[in-house]
């Protein structure tokens, strides 16, 4: 039977708290604000003697990265932890961990990019590594970045899988704030991970392999294409994952949340902590007999594009809100993947976009009152002011 | 408990401000509450004036955003009442609970409140000068929450304290803070 403490912890603090029940063979890691908070918790686990975990303290994200690469390419289960500017440095280092199918976990604390300089949370550096051949699962808050953490290691490992995976946790929302949660014993965790399973391990001297050989014309088309066909595989694994899952914890996943969708006319679509505010100001439009409904992605990469056009496509009017905006392109991120999950439907809702809480900008429960009656405006006129704009902001 | 709780703390970098908000969050938690505890984060320069915020409830609290209207407001520093407006959003049936060895009546005319928001104070400096030697007011100031707002038990705070304060200090001090606590809870006045 699984046995569960409630306790009040930060976001940070449940993430270390996963690695440490993983106690994973080998981690590399350079602290960056508001991440490094994480790996001070686990080097402490580490010197304390509670993880069996090889710290390796290098001097930049980028050879953090590298030695990760190197350490679960050797045959180890591996992890690390970062934010902003410390995964832009890793940027080549991502490509060569997905190219090389290496299953490395790592937790991303999402916090804005420089310049100017700032350490608070938005979306510009998840979004930025969004097609580096990683999975992406995506946390609303301490608990769901605690169990998404746990189930990366699952996904990540799965052996029709075998790809690194990415969980994303606002910056200080999440990440800084104390708030209530359930751990789960360490035997439980340590059964649904289970044992790390060996493939083709550079240090197994008997069987040698290389890897990140040359691959010119002749093949490379080939291999980016088989990295193709095991995304698309992705989804069944998380949700294999999900499903034993919440028969230990109770708590259920999938590709993304529904909240109040089913018979929903207007709806919002939106990432991470924000979901949790909009969420009570759906209920309180309810209350009102507005038929308002929510879809948080859990699953950013791979997109379930089918799913959630299904999930999406009887609504009449939906807003994207995106903690980060695509300089140049039409839409923020989140926005396109939306667009492009509705667009083989005849009858489709209509899109708008908005960008919000860039560089920490709260993001206030007037925000989501303000786009609700935006959609329910578009709903009964069938007009719309703009597509995309900036909210939040000082004009 | 039909709706949220939600506190705003005021202090000064260096007091354990925070501390004071994740301490309380902890002792409702033991009470079997939905809790959050946290800072509005800037620059971290000690003596400057922070800001804490809890969130108390019997339901799961989903909301992830600063606290705009806070029910109770807890002013650690006395000196911030002539330098930020602390009155700031409160509802008319708002609680205050400052600490200062001043009477609650002239901290009540000096804030100009409504006849019906409740005016607290406690001598938490002294307090904390008296049984721990020093001035970290939390402990105290805890204390008379306990007493001011009915959110949790008094041995439940206590309890948290105890457990806080037990990772990180001595038993002196351990010991010093339980005094200042039980102090606090019994001297805090309302007027």
């Amino acid at each position: 039977m699984t046995t569960t403490r409630t306790v009040a912890v930060t976001g940070n603090e449940s993430v270390a708290e996963a690695l440490r029940q993983v106690n994973p063979d080998v981690s590399a890691a350079y602290p960056i604000t508001p991440a490094t908070d994480i790996m001070q918790r686990f080097t402490a686990f580490v010197s304390n003697g509670v993880v069996k975990t090889e710290m390796i303290l290098v001097e930049s994200e980028h050879s953090a990265m590298s030695a990760c690469i190197g350490a679960s390419a050797a045959g180890g289960r591996v992890m690390t932890a970062t934010s902003s500017q410390g995964l832009a440095l890793m940027w080549e280092e991502l490509f060569i961990a997905s190219g090389l199918r290496l299953p490395i976990v790592m937790a991303l604390v999402n916090r804005a990019l420089s310049a100017p300089i700032n350490i608070h949370g938005d979306h510009s550096d998840g979004m930025g590594a969004r097609d580096c051949g990683w999975i992406q699962l995506w946390s609303e808050n301490a608990q769901e970045a605690y169990d998404n953490v746990i189930q990366a290691f699952y996904i990540a490992e799965h052996m029709a899988i075998r790809l690194p995976v990415m969980v994303c946790l606002d910056g200080f929302i999440i990440s800084h704030s104390i708030e209530r949660m359930e751990y789960l014993d360490d035997e439980t965790v340590r059964n649904f991970v289970g044992d790390f399973n060996l493939v083709h391990p550079l240090l197994d001297i008997e069987h040698p392999v290389s890897y990140g050989p040359l691959v010119l014309p002749d093949y490379y088309m080939e291999y980016r294409r088989a990295h193709a066909d095991v995304m698309s595989k992705v989804r069944h694994a998380v949700l294999d994952a999900a499903w034993d899952f919440e028969r230990m914890s109770g708590r259920k996943y999938g590709l993304f949340e529904s909240y109040r969708l089913d018979d929903a006319e207007i709806g919002i679509v939106v990432l991470n902590s924000a979901a949790g505010t909009t969420k009570d100001v759906i209920d309180a439009f309810r209350d009102r007999g507005i038929k308002a409904g929510l879809l948080k992605p859990r699953l950013f990469r791979p997109f379930p594009y089918e799913e959630v056009g299904e999930a999406l496509k009887h609504l009449k009017a939906v807003c994207v809100l995106d903690r980060a905006d695509a300089f140049g392109a039409s839409y923020g991120p989140l926005f396109m993947e939306i667009a492009s999950s509705v667009v083989p439907f005849k009858n489709r809702p209509v899109l708008i976009n908005k960008i919000y809480g860039l560089g920490g900008r709260d993001y206030l429960p007037e925000h989501a009152e303000l786009v609700l009656n935006e959609l329910v405006k578009i709903e009964k006129t069938g007009k719309v002011k703009t597509f995309k704009e900036y909210i939040g902001v000082r004009e | 408990m039909a709706e949220t709780l939600e506190i705003r703390w005021h202090g000064r970098g260096g007091q354990g401000t925070v501390t004071g908000a994740k301490v309380y969050a902890e002792a409702c938690l033991s009470s079997g509450s939905y809790v959050q505890a946290f800072p509005e984060y800037g620059p971290e320069r000690s003596g400057a004036p922070v800001r804490a915020f809890n969130r108390i409830s019997s339901k799961e609290i989903r909301v992830h955003c600063p606290v705009l209207h806070p029910k109770v407001v807890i002013v650690a520093d006395a000196t911030l009442l002539d330098a930020i407006d602390v009155t700031e959003g409160v509802p008319d049936d708002g609680v205050f609970l400052v600490n200062t060895p001043k009477d609650p009546g002239e901290i009540r005319k000096k804030l100009k409140l409504k006849t019906t928001q409740r005016m607290f104070t406690v001598d938490a400096t002294r307090i904390s000068i008296d049984n721990i030697g020093r001035t970290m007011p939390n402990a105290a100031i805890v204390g008379a929450l306990a007493k001011a707002v009915d959110m949790t038990s008094f041995d439940s705070i206590h309890e948290s304290v105890r457990k806080s304060f037990g990772k990180k200090f001595s038993q002196k001090v351990i010991v010093g803070n339980l005094y200042a606590l039980q102090t606090g809870y019994k001297e805090v006045k309302e007027g």
